[in-house]
This record gives structure tokens, sequence and C-alpha cells, in this order.
């Protein structure tokens, strides 16, 4: 019952968001939310901290740009064919990063990436290098998804889906055995699970999520640019996934939104227009120093104070 | 042929530089177990504080190559006292995440500052013109750049593989907990050898001034082919960090024969080769922990 109404209020809060915010940005934290979900299911419940994750969200985004330009494909089409696009390059270079653990396994995740940011550069025919994609369109028979607001309704049922699908993948069996192998991978192969079978398939369907979420995000931008696959994105979406607390998955929502209304805000500063990073990297620096477990159990209190 | 022996020395160049930056990343690691994602960084600050010293003091570049490395060890060592030290003990990961958030707020602050524009720093005059080896003709400066950074690598090699510090470093590194329960005081060496490490990056960007643009972002993508050259070459091993340096340079620039655009990835796709057949690196042992 209680289950109920929080989903009640929270699809409440996400309908009302564009009205309340403008849609843009609505959508955007919807998307960086799902991103940043996806980065958790790696780094809370599997201890794998992925510096990489840009190469998904990136690749995801150019290829649904593309199906959805040069194709025609409607919006759910092209968001998928991302998603599966970034599934698909995951397998490989999960392979190969997984190789490696704890920071070792970030430096190679965030080296693949910056190989796709630079290959994504010298491959202007495709990507349009430094111009990037533009003008991609939205498109769904029968429905008119030129405005944002529109779109914004369009897209948010695609990004419920990757919202409950990391919730379930957590809550299942798969998901238990993923945080053992967090907890003493020796124990989880001692008890007979292949571990590194596990990792690679956490890797891949975190890799699809972020696709997903990349997928939506490029196509609600109508553009995909190098920016998608920068390192600087890598760490952002680190960021909020920290900021709103390691292994809470909804977390990484309440962090997205918090780290997007902030640069929203400062984007109006003369003064820091220009220059994000000063106070991006501040907030990182405090909530590394300070605020290590995140918004979201802070949430947990309050809530639970208001309750009693 | 003299394209080829011009492209090996330019790989040279572009090692020697890998080598420096990934020698003190290792020395870093070894010490306090923090993947210093601010090396690029530092070696951007280095480069501009040499170029500051000759812009509003009149210092050249000789004596920068003295001063500036070691400023930059100096807030290093201020920045490890005041804020890194509260991370120690923690997972690794946050370490990483510290630095990274250092990055944006350095780099961006000196965006605001000095703007994006490359700052031209001139080379010094006894090492301007070319030298003509056989059939080719090359800069004397970035003959003097692969020089110094072997003789500076080689030195650092020798004072941690050989001399009575080195030994106590790299027993600390191997494990902290049984150096000090022989008596030897660990925490002391932590703060000069994060300050040593940070005086590499800074003394590669001094070496860098005269032949790239002095700019806020000169050291942003340097870091990430660096940490793939640590990769290669085996975290926190220094002979691995600086054969790895040299190694990917030369190869790197090899590729640019074949095509420019493989110049870019040549250090990603060996890393690749290197973690299917020898996931520990050229020199490195896999980790335990």
């Amino acid at each position: 019952m209680r289950r109920l109404a929080i989903a009640v209020v929270a699809l409440a809060i996400a309908l009302a968001l564009p009205r309340v915010l403008y849609p843009v940005l609505a959508l955007n934290i919807l998307a960086w939310g799902l991103f940043a979900m996806a980065v958790d299911l790696l780094l809370g419940f599997g201890g794998l901290l992925s510096f990489g994750h840009a190469a998904y969200w990136g690749v995801a985004g150019y290829v649904a740009g593309l199906v959805a330009r040069d194709a025609g494909a409607a919006y759910p089409v092209a968001a998928l064919a991302g998603a599966l696009a970034a599934a698909a390059l995951a397998v490989p270079l999960g392979y190969l990063s997984l190789r490696r653990k704890g920071i070792y396994f970030a430096m190679v995740t965030l080296a693949f990436a910056q190989m796709l940011y630079y290959v994504a550069n010298e491959a202007r025919g495709i990507t349009g290098g430094e111009n990037g994609l533009q003008g991609i369109p939205r498109s769904f028979p029968g429905l008119a998804l030129g405005q944002s607001m529109s779109f914004y309704y369009a897209a948010l049922p695609l990004i419920l889906i990757g919202y409950v699908a990391a919730y379930r993948i957590v809550g299942s069996p798969f998901g238990h055995v993923l945080v053992s192998i967090r907890d003493n991978e020796a124990r989880a192969q001692a008890l007979g699970y292949d571990t590194a079978r596990y990792k690679l398939i956490a890797f891949v369907l975190s890799a699809t999520l972020a696709g997903l979420a990349g997928s939506v995000y490029a196509l609600g931008q109508r553009f995909a640019s190098l920016e998608l696959l920068h390192w600087s994105t890598s760490g952002e979406v680190v960021l909020m996934t920290v900021l709103g607390g390691i292994g809470t998955l909804w977390g990484g929502v309440l962090g997205a939104a918090v780290f997007l209304l902030l640069r929203d805000f400062l984007s109006t500063s003369d003064a820091f227009r220009d220059a994000p990073g000063v106070i991006t990297g501040a907030v990182f620096i405090i909530v590394v120093l300070g605020l290590r477990r995140g918004l979201w159990p802070s949430i947990g209190r309050l809530a639970a104070r208001i309750r009693r | 042929m003299d394209y080829l022996a011009i492209q090996l020395f330019n790989g040279l160049v572009n090692g020697s530089f890998y080598a420096l930056l990934s020698l003190g990343l290792a020395v870093i690691f070894g010490m306090m177990r923090i993947v210093n994602f601010a090396h690029g960084v530092f070696y951007m600050l280095g480069a501009f504080v040499a170029y500051l010293l000759l812009q509003q003091v009149g210092i050249g570049f000789w004596p920068s190559l003295v001063i500036a490395p070691l400023a930059i060890a100096l807030l290093g060592m201020l920045l490890e006292r005041s804020l890194l030290r509260r991370l120690s003990g923690l997972d690794p990961l946050y370490g990483f995440l510290f630095t990274f958030g250092l990055t944006l707020l350095i780099q961006d602050a000196m965006r605001l500052r000095f703007g994006l524009q490359g700052q031209p720093y001139a080379t010094p005059a006894e090492l301007s013109g070319a030298v003509t080896i056989g059939a080719i003709t090359y800069p004397t400066y970035r003959l003097f750049v692969v020089g110094f950074c072997l003789v500076a690598s080689v030195a650092v090699w020798y004072v941690i593989e050989r001399t009575r510090l080195g030994m106590v470093v790299r027993a600390a590194t191997e494990r902290a907990d049984l150096t000090r329960a022989l008596g030897v005081n660990v925490d002391r060496w932590i703060t000069p050898m994060f300050g040593f490490g940070l005086g590499l990056a800074a003394l590669a960007g001094v070496l860098a001034a005269p032949m790239r643009n002095v700019s806020p972002l000169m050291g942003s993508e340097l870091i990430i082919l660096t940490f793939a050259v640590v990769v290669i070459g085996g975290m926190g091993s220094i002979a691995g960090a600086i054969v790895a340096g040299f190694l990917v340079g030369v190869l790197s620039s090899i590729g640019a024969i074949f095509d420019p655009a493989i110049e870019g990835i040549v250090a990603f796709a060996l890393m690749a080769v290197l973690l299917l057949v020898r996931p520990a690196g050229l020199f490195g042992s896999l980790e335990t922990r």
C-alpha cells in the first residue's frame, strides 16, 4: 500500500515537472537520472566504478539520431536502436575492462571512452565531427512531437521503463548475487557462481540503460555532439550518482535533479556561465570530503521524522 | 625513410612526456593509493608558472625549470596536508573522485582567468635552431627534451629502486602496516612524495611550454592517454611507466605514418591488447586487494 502511494506521488511529480520547470530541463533531469541509475547499478550494487559510461550514453545518442534522421524511424524505434548499440558495444569493452578491478577498472573504462571520443571525432562523415549531428527529428505516426512539451510526455514512458527495469534488476535474484560479488567475490565464487559472467551481464545491462537514457537525451536535444562522449560527461554522471547516494538507485535521479538545477541556475550568472566547472568541481570536492553517503539517505531520515 | 626517422623522433618526444607524467602518477599511487586525475592540471600549472615568471618577472626558461616544479610541489604538499589526508584509508575511488573535482575546478578557474587562447612561450636561445643528423634535420630543443626526460626518468628509477630512501618508499607501497611495525615512519614520507610526483608533472609542463602553447586545457586529454600508458606499463611500476611511455609515444607516431587518424587510438588499442594477453601490464603484478 505504501509502495503504491510512493509510486503515485513519483508519477505525479514526473507529470507535473515540465510545467514547473521548462520541458527541456525536465526531460534532461529524467534522462540524466536514468544515466546515473545505470552507473549506480554497477557502482552501488556491483562495486564497479565505471568512469567511461559516456561511451554508451554517447554512442546510443549518435545511433538514435542517425536512425531517426536517415532511416526516418519513429522515436521509440530510434531509442531502442541506440540502447541496443550501447549493449553491443558493452560486450567487448566490458569483457576487456573487467579483467581489471577497483581503481584500475575505472581507469580502463575511462580510456576506452576516450578512444571512442577520438573515433567519433575522426569519423566526420558519420558523426559530423565538431559540428555534431544536427536536426534530429522525432516522429511517431499520428503524433505531433515538435514541441518540447509534447515530446516530454512521449519520452516519459521510455524513461519509466528504464527506471522500473533498474529497480527490478536490483531486486531480482541476479541483483542479490551481484551484491554478494561486490561484498566478497571469492565467497560468491566458492558458492558456485560464475562471477565473471555476472559482472559482464551487469555491465551490459548498465550500458543498455545508459544507452536508453542517451538516446532519449539526444532526441530531446535534437542534437548529438562530441560532448556526449567527452570524459567530463562520464565524470558528471558519477558525481550525480555519488551526490544522490551510492547504492540507493533512486538517489541517482535526485542527484541528477540537484546537479542540473544548479547548473541551470549558474548558466544565468555572468561569472560562471563560461566556466561551470568551478562550481561543479567544488561540489564534487565537498561531496567527497563531507557528504559521501549522498542526499538520498538524508531524505529517508527526514521522511521518517515526519511520520513520527 | 627520412620521414620515418623524423616520426621516430617525434614519437620519442611525445613518449618523454608520457614517461614523465606516468612516472609521477606511479610514485603517487604507490605511496598513497590515489590515482591522481589532476595530474594533467598540475602539468598545465607548471607550464603556466613558467609563462607567468617570464611575463611578469622576466625569469627565463632555465630558472623556471627549477622554480616551477618546486612551486607546484609545495602547492601539492599543502593540498595533501589540508584536504587529501582526510581521504587516507578510504576506498581509492574517493581519491580519484576528489582529484577529478579538483581538475574541473582548477581547469575552469584558469579558463576564467586566462581564456582558452594558447599563449606562446619562446624556446630558450641556447636551444633554438636545428641539428642535422645524417640526412635529417631536427629541432635542437626537442632533442634536448628527449635527453632531459631520459636522464630524469632514470634518476627517479635509481632513487626508488636502488637507494635506502627508495627502499622505504617501496616497502611502504607494498605493506604500509608492516613497514610501520618495523619502526619506519611511513606517514612522514607521504607528503613529500606527493609533492615530488606533482613536481614531475610540473617539470613536464615547463618542458612542454616552448613546444606547445600554454593553455588551460593543455593537460586535459593528455591525462587520459597517460592512464592508458600506466595500464600498459603496470600501475605502480617505475620501470613500466618509463618503458610504456616511450613505447606508446613511438608506436603512435609510427601509426601516424600509415594514417594520421590512427595516432590518437594506438595507445588505447595497445591497452586493449595488453588487457587481453597480460592484464597486469608489461611490468606489473595483478592487484591482490
